[in-house]
């Protein structure tokens, strides 16, 4: 047990080694990559206003800081963050932090109902081939995940659309809730629920093809080790062999794929959010661009690398744990 | 992420340092006839090169502007012989612009894999061949930008700069080459001890050419397979980012017709059908090829 704990805290001492550097590297890089936007968020919003004199623009850029130098900026921007606070945004008028987390929720929801859908799918279709490898199961399961590993999920969104909502009427068409109906109880949850089904499809499809195809290489590998046949030999079911010592052996490397790919899931998610209206961080980050309004997108890009960092911890320990031999560095 | 396991290293680096130049050129003269005999590989290969044909033609088989108004507004296809895949809300021709949209896509998945693999490829290389601090400090900077979200960070650029195919190219090069360096790192450190690169030290090469001539060519299989990969993953996001009004508002892309398609979605729902299928199957087309060199190239890791 303590050899266990001792673990995780190794673990946690090294995320805060490597964390630390990378996302001070991170802010700083993204701030300095920003100011070469050409734009800044007074001129969008004396844009949109229609008119603004010299004054007018002067004193918007004085209330937002943006008539500091470059490095007083940062400097600004950094001590902001020291006060774990991610600065305010001109263009909402609110601070960075309160936009984040109304944000935050939808996009989490969205991201870990898909990877949660893309791995029992992936997993369970993955078994199937590398049970039937060779045969007519195996092969026609193989051209559907291929079919989606390379159809954008936008699309697939699209037309699960056009075939749910516009002609069967069975399922919402966007947004994360139906507007203006007051529910509670089970029936809140069941309409959030329907309004999840077809983002999360759309949103999952690229991965059920990337962990149906590990999954079946990784089960085949592993197949072939001594200690499967030993344990066969035991006369253990083969469900039970194929379950704690098949699976949970080729579950190291899908689980080391799917931490490196949560930030495409991120991207991936700005997309989706955009074609059903989906409250979510995504949006967020591309309306931010879109206003030039780069507090708000710098708080999204630090958040997404916190995410992926923590991810990737826990996959670690995930790891020692599938397979004690793993040393956690 | 952190599992490199360096209890596996030294088999295959043992395996390679023997059998791999030999092997590499015998698959060099078998590659063209595995790949005929491969029928999948095949088939991806005439899809694929059927757009690079339809992309290289397009002036000729649409010569017109396909972004003009050439017919009556949202034909469904078949409606009129002579547009064959219908028309769009302002009688723009959906067949010229599929052909046209080949141009764009293609050219970015490729430009994007280039400069993907030209800066992978090195940092990988010099990482992997000098180790020490350099490779701390390479592998850093790797980890550093494989946790910014690609799409993110392409949207960034593009916001940044103007859009242009050339732009979108940089910004999704600069999102991928991450995996590459990380893959030939890997192939560089189990090759550097290999017999033949003491040999080559011992007739006093320099550095560079030892990784360039001498190690870069036989730890080229696994590169040149995922470089087909990363083109197709380029296609994708380049038609993600023009479907979010990020494209190039000039050329006719894939992703931005199926923006426009969108807002007809109800009642003219071919119009982003039509563009979808066409991404689909040229993506389809890499994975298919690229598939086919994994199982030429990396015999070893069947499946994968």
């Amino acid at each position: 047990m303590s050899e266990r704990l001792h673990r995780v805290g190794r673990c946690l001492r090294r995320v805060v080694f490597q964390a630390v550097p990378t996302i001070l590297g991170m802010v700083i890089l993204n701030f300095l990559f920003l100011q070469l936007v050409p734009g800044d968020a007074a001129d969008v919003l004396a844009g949109e206003s229609g008119s603004a004199t010299a004054e007018t623009m002067a004193q918007l850029r004085g209330r937002f800081g943006l008539d500091q130098s470059v490095a007083g900026q940062l400097l600004a921007y950094l001590d902001n963050l020291a006060h774990f606070s991610l600065g305010y945004s001109p263009r909402y008028n609110a601070p960075v932090l309160d936009l984040i987390l109304a944000r935050l929720p939808g996009t989490l929801i969205l991201m870990f109902g898909a990877l949660g859908t893309a791995f029992i799918v992936g997993l369970i279709i993955g078994a199937i081939m590398s049970a039937w490898a060779g045969k007519w199961a195996d092969r026609v399961l193989s051209v559907v995940a291929l079919l989606l590993y390379s159809t954008p999920g936008f699309w697939i969104g699209l037309m699960a659309i056009v075939l749910f909502s516009v002609h069967l009427g069975w399922l919402p068409a966007g947004s994360d809730a139906t507007i203006g109906a007051h529910l509670h109880g089970l029936d809140f949850l069941f309409d959030r629920l329907r309004h999840l089904i077809l983002p999360t499809i759309a949103l999952a499809s690229f991965f059920v093809a990337i962990y149906a195809r590990l999954t079946r290489a990784a089960m085949l590998e592993v197949n072939r080790q001594d200690f499967v046949r030993t344990a066969m030999a035991k006369g253990l079911h083969p469900w039970r062999v194929q379950i704690s010592h098949i699976l949970r052996n080729a579950l190291i490397p899908i689980t080391t794929v799917a931490g490196i790919h949560l930030g495409n899931l991120l991207g991936g998610a700005v997309v989706v959010e955009t074609v059903f209206g989906w409250p979510g961080m995504g949006r967020l980050a591309l309306e931010a661009v879109m206003a030039r309004d780069f507090h708000v997108l710098l708080g999204v890009l630090l958040l997404a690398s916190f995410v992926v960092i923590i991810a990737n911890a826990l996959i670690d320990l995930l790891h020692a744990w599938l397979d004690p031999r793993i040393e956690v560095r | 992420m952190s599992v490199s396991p360096p209890t596996l290293s030294p088999a295959p680096s043992i395996a390679m340092s023997t059998g791999e130049p030999e092997a590499n050129h015998l698959s060099r003269r078998r590659l063209p006839r595995a790949i005929l005999r491969n029928p999948t590989a095949l088939a991806g290969l005439l899809i694929l090169l059927t757009f690079v044909a339809l992309a290289v033609f397009a002036g000729v088989l649409y010569p017109q502007d396909p972004l003009d108004m050439v017919g009556a507004p949202l034909l469904w296809p078949g409606q009129d012989p002579e547009f064959l895949l219908g028309t769009d809300s302002m009688g723009r021709d959906v067949a010229a612009g599929l052909a046209h949209g080949a141009r764009a896509s293609l050219l970015v998945g490729a430009i994007s894999a280039v400069i993907g693999l030209f800066i992978g490829t090195l940092v990988g290389a010099i990482g992997g061949y000098f180790g020490g601090v350099v490779d701390d400090l390479l592998v850093r900077l790797t980890e550093f930008f494989q946790t910014i979200p690609t799409m993110l960070l392409a949207i960034v650029i593009v916001a940044i700069a103007e859009p242009s195919i050339g732009m979108i190219s940089l910004a999704i090069g600069v999102g991928s080459w991450p995996t590459i360096a990380r893959l030939t790192r890997a192939q560089f450190r189990s090759l550097r001890e290999a017999d033949f690169v003491m040999a080559a030290r011992s007739l006093g090469y320099g550095d560079a050419r030892i990784i360039f001539r001498e190690i870069l060519p036989n730890a080229l299989a696994p590169i040149i397979v995922t470089a087909s990969v990363m083109v197709a993953s380029a296609v994708l996001t380049e038609s993600a980012l023009s479907f979010l009004g990020m494209g190039d508002p000039n050329v006719v892309s894939w992703g931005n017709m199926i923006a426009n398609g969108r807002e007809l979605l109800r009642t003219a729902w071919y119009l982003t059908a039509l563009p979808g299928g066409a991404i689909s199957l040229a993506v389809l087309s890499l994975n298919l090829v690229g598939d086919g060199l994994n199982d030429v190239l990396n015999p070893r890791q069947r499946g994968e």
